[in-house]
């Protein structure tokens, strides 16, 4: 397995935002996180980011546990619901942020640096605005922005957090099928959050549905809209 | 644009109005109404804000500019500027650094006391600024409570630039952590924690992600920060000690003169002040319009 | 106790800023809370109801009031101008506000007295009325509604540019006059906002130095600000007087100011 969640559990004063969360995502696997909001998706992403901590329970990646690594030393890969670009940087800075911010002995040098956004920006099919500010792209080249400079640093893990959920429905549908496709071409393991269960069916590979905190089920798209486990995920899935 | 009132549904007071075009009597009305309006506030703040200044510069050169020159020329008002330029110096730069690691902890932290604490940077501001110097002569002066440590130890604190220095930062305090403290809560900390997922350190978030974020607002902070430090006058009035050449700033000095009746000297220097009052105002339009772009939603 | 929150320097800013705060802000002001009580509550009491002193927190406390009152109006048709209506030279009166805020105080404080000095600009007009302003209390007064003006203009400007513009629109169709319309809709809308202000320019009033001792004149019983008694007290050394003074002046300023945010919760 390369993500382990054992009783993952974490309040917010006396609401309970991850109450006795387990799961577990396997190597290169595509998993969706459903749920209605305040179910605790985005604070799962968050704890796994290392931007959030649990009061109880362990994760491992790769076998490593990492509860008490810091986010910057995570190699994590987060994409922000809004993206969080850095507004005052052009696209090319931005992707390549994560690798000038290395320590010098593993930075690489300001040529491979420039070689390796150029080829980033080219795989998200972005190769000319590299020199455009965040403010004068649209929101479907600012989410690929967001997702090369995330793969910039080559993560063991990519968490997305909403990543359509300010698109229109058309870019939204092409956006799709071309993160899938990257997904599978780069070997990424990803888990992604969304409230839209159309779209978790059709792009991943299991889907897990979130009910304030806890797990009501996770299994193939097929699997959850053939065999709720329940009355909650049936009413959901519908 | 031009914003009149709205005119009214004419069947409204169709059965009122009896003349023959009312909308057109309306729309006279309106407009006086407005050119009355404008004009009554223009000339109450021409009155009441310009006339002031105007007098300065006015009184400053009403023997020529040479005279004018000359009075900023004595060594004595060498000295306060000189005062001026070094309390300043020293105060906005400390309020400065200390005001944006209040803005950090107080921006993107949540703990027990912050509203507190938010509500003491803030205090100094509300407070007057003869308590502004008096609470520093309790401390220091020759009957404060250290007083007689300082005297055994010849430290001079009050009546000498460091009680100058304590003064003016008393009254500065909150100017840069307001302008960041809301700033950087308007701006959340999505930008910072991108950063810390990509790996950077505490100085690279603060220095590359923060600070271009904030810079705008900083430099305003520092502005309104140092035109006060330069233009206090109760404050230092009250640990200043009056010693003309050693302890005057320029404030303090504009005072001195005009109690001297030296007319023409005070004005010169209160001209030199109301200059930098001036281009502190053009400079902060300029930063106004600037931090709007930075306050509008993020990215 | 603290929420952690995973970015990095919470420890080291929370340091700087408890250390600055108390060594700028906190016991310097524990200072003027400890000295007046080494008269005993009752040598407290006198020092602060001596008749001189009691004349002196009736002229500051009394003419702030004053001012700000003044200024509510004055302010409310500057600010109502400059949100409502665009005209040539807007961008600059715009700023022109702004100018007691930048003026140095002192330099203020020597150009209204040589205004309204007898032989002044403005003193020479008012002269043969009979007004004299410089080295009387309505110097004081003039003094502060000078710096107390841009509080109530920038506290009402944003209200009157939130102010839904389709209730005025509303109460113009049903037939309300121009004046009816200000009159119940726009001015309880701006009520609170007004009381703010009011507050905010006298909590400047009372503690305003730099530009009223020039014009005041300031003679004993008559013009002299309570500010200037402090001064006068410290320069005799009678510092648990000052202190005294002083800290009377802070409480009644934060009961004012507390009841006018209790008056302004009850309207809002």
């Amino acid at each position: 397995m390369m993500v382990e969640m054992r009783d993952l559990r974490k309040t917010f004063g006396a609401a309970a935002a991850l109450d006795g969360l387990s799961l577990s995502v396997g190597k290169g696997e595509f998993l969706a996180l459903l749920g209605p909001s305040g179910s605790g998706k985005t604070t799962l992403l968050r704890v796994l980011a290392g931007l959030e901590f649990v009061s109880s329970g362990s994760i491992a990646i790769g076998g490593r546990p990492i509860q008490d690594v810091p986010a910057r030393e995570r190699q994590i890969g987060l994409v922000f619901q809004h993206y969080a670009l850095f507004r005052h940087m052009t696209v090319a800075r931005n992707v390549a942020f994560g690798l000038e911010v290395r320590p010098k002995r593993n930075r690489p040098s300001a040529a491979a640096i420039r070689d390796r956004v150029a080829e980033l920006l080219e795989m998200m099919e972005i190769g000319d605005l590299g020199g455009r500010y965040p403010d004068q792209i649209s929101g479907g080249q600012r989410q690929r922005v967001a997702l090369a400079r995330a793969l910039a640093v080559e993560p063991a893990l990519l968490l997305l957090d909403e990543p359509f959920g300010a698109l229109d429905a058309k870019v939204r549908r092409n956006l799709r099928v071309w993160l899938r496709a990257l997904h599978d071409r780069m070997g990424l393991t990803s888990i992604f959050v969304t409230h839209d269960q159309a779209e978790a069916l059709d792009m991943a590979d299991r889907v897990a549905i979130l009910r304030a905190g806890r797990i009501e089920q996770v299994d193939t798209p097929d699997a959850v809209s053939r065999h709720p486990a329940n009355d909650f995920v049936r009413e959901f899935m519908r | 644009m031009p914003r009149s009132h709205p005119p009214r549904h004419p069947d409204a007071d169709a059965p009122i109005a009896g003349p023959a075009r009312p909308a057109q009597r309306r729309w006279d009305l309106a407009a006086l109404r407005r050119r009355l309006a404008i004009g009554l506030a223009l000339s109450a703040m021409a009155i009441l804000l310009v006339l002031p200044l105007v007098l300065i510069f006015t009184e400053a050169l009403s023997k020529g500019l040479d005279i004018a020159l000359e009075a900023l020329a004595e060594p004595e008002a060498w000295s306060a500027i000189r005062l001026t330029l070094t309390v300043a110096a020293i105060a906005v730069p400390i309020n400065a650094i200390c005001g944006t690691a209040a803005a950090w902890c107080i921006g993107r932290f949540e703990f027990p006391g912050r509203a507190l604490l938010t509500t003491l940077i803030d205090l100094p501001f509300s407070v007057s600024p003869v308590i502004s110097g008096l609470v520093w002569v309790l401390l220091f002066g020759a009957n404060g409570y250290f007083g007689a440590w300082l005297d055994r130890h010849d430290v001079r604190i009050v009546f000498a630039l460091p009680g100058l220095v304590l003064a003016t930062m008393f009254v500065t305090f909150p100017f840069v952590a307001r302008s960041l403290i809301s700033l950087m809560r308007e701006q959340g900390a999505a930008e910072e924690e991108a950063a810390l997922t990509l790996g950077a350190n505490g100085w690279q978030i603060f220095v590359r992600v923060t600070l271009p974020n904030i810079f705008w607002a900083m430099l305003y902070g520092v502005l309104l920060c140092n035109a006060r430090a330069m233009g206090e006058f109760g404050a230092v009035a009250v640990v200043s000690g009056h010693i003309r050449g050693q302890t005057l700033t320029m404030p303090l000095y504009v005072e001195a003169l005009f109690n001297d009746y030296e007319w023409i000297g005070a004005f010169s220097v209160a001209a030199l002040l109301s200059m930098l009052a001036l281009v502190t105002l053009a400079l902060r339009m300029l930063l106004e319009w600037r931090i709007e772009r930075d306050r509008s939603a993020g990215v | 106790m603290t929420r952690r929150s995973a970015l990095p320097g919470f420890g080291l800013t929370l340091g700087i800023t408890l250390t600055w705060v108390s060594l700028i802000v906190l016991i310097p002001l524990a200072a003027l809370m400890l000295r007046p009580w080494e008269l005993g509550f009752a040598g407290f009491w006198a020092s602060v109801t001596e008749p001189r002193v009691l004349a002196a927190l009736q002229l500051s406390f009394g003419a702030a009031a004053l001012a700000a009152a003044v200024n509510v109006p004055l302010g409310l048709l500057i600010a109502w101008v400059m949100v409502r209506y665009r005209f040539p030279g807007r961008r600059i009166a715009d700023a022109v506000i702004d100018m007691p805020l930048a003026l140095p105080t002192a330099v203020a404080g020597i150009a209204l007295t040589a205004l309204f000095a007898p032989k002044g600009w403005l003193g020479e007009a008012l002269a043969p009325l009979g007004i004299k302003v410089a080295y009387t209390p309505l110097g004081v007064l003039m003094a502060l509604i000078f710096v107390g003006l841009p509080f109530v203009v920038r506290i009402v400007e944003p209200v009157i540019q939130d102010l839904p513009v389709d209730a005025e629109e509303a109460a113009a169709v049903l037939g309300a006059t121009r004046f009816q319309t200000l009159r119940r809709v726009v001015l309880p809308a701006l009520a609170p906002a007004l009381l703010t202000g009011f507050g905010a320019a006298l909590a400047r009033g009372v503690g305003e130095y730099g530009s009223v001792i020039f014009i005041a004149g300031n003679r004993p019983m008559v013009s002299e600000i309570a500010p200037l008694l402090i001064v006068i007290r410290l320069e005799q050394l009678n510092y648990a007087g000052a202190a005294s003074l002083g800290l009377a002046m802070l409480a009644i300023s934060f009961a004012i100011l507390l009841t006018i945010n209790r008056l302004q919760r009850r309207m809002a």
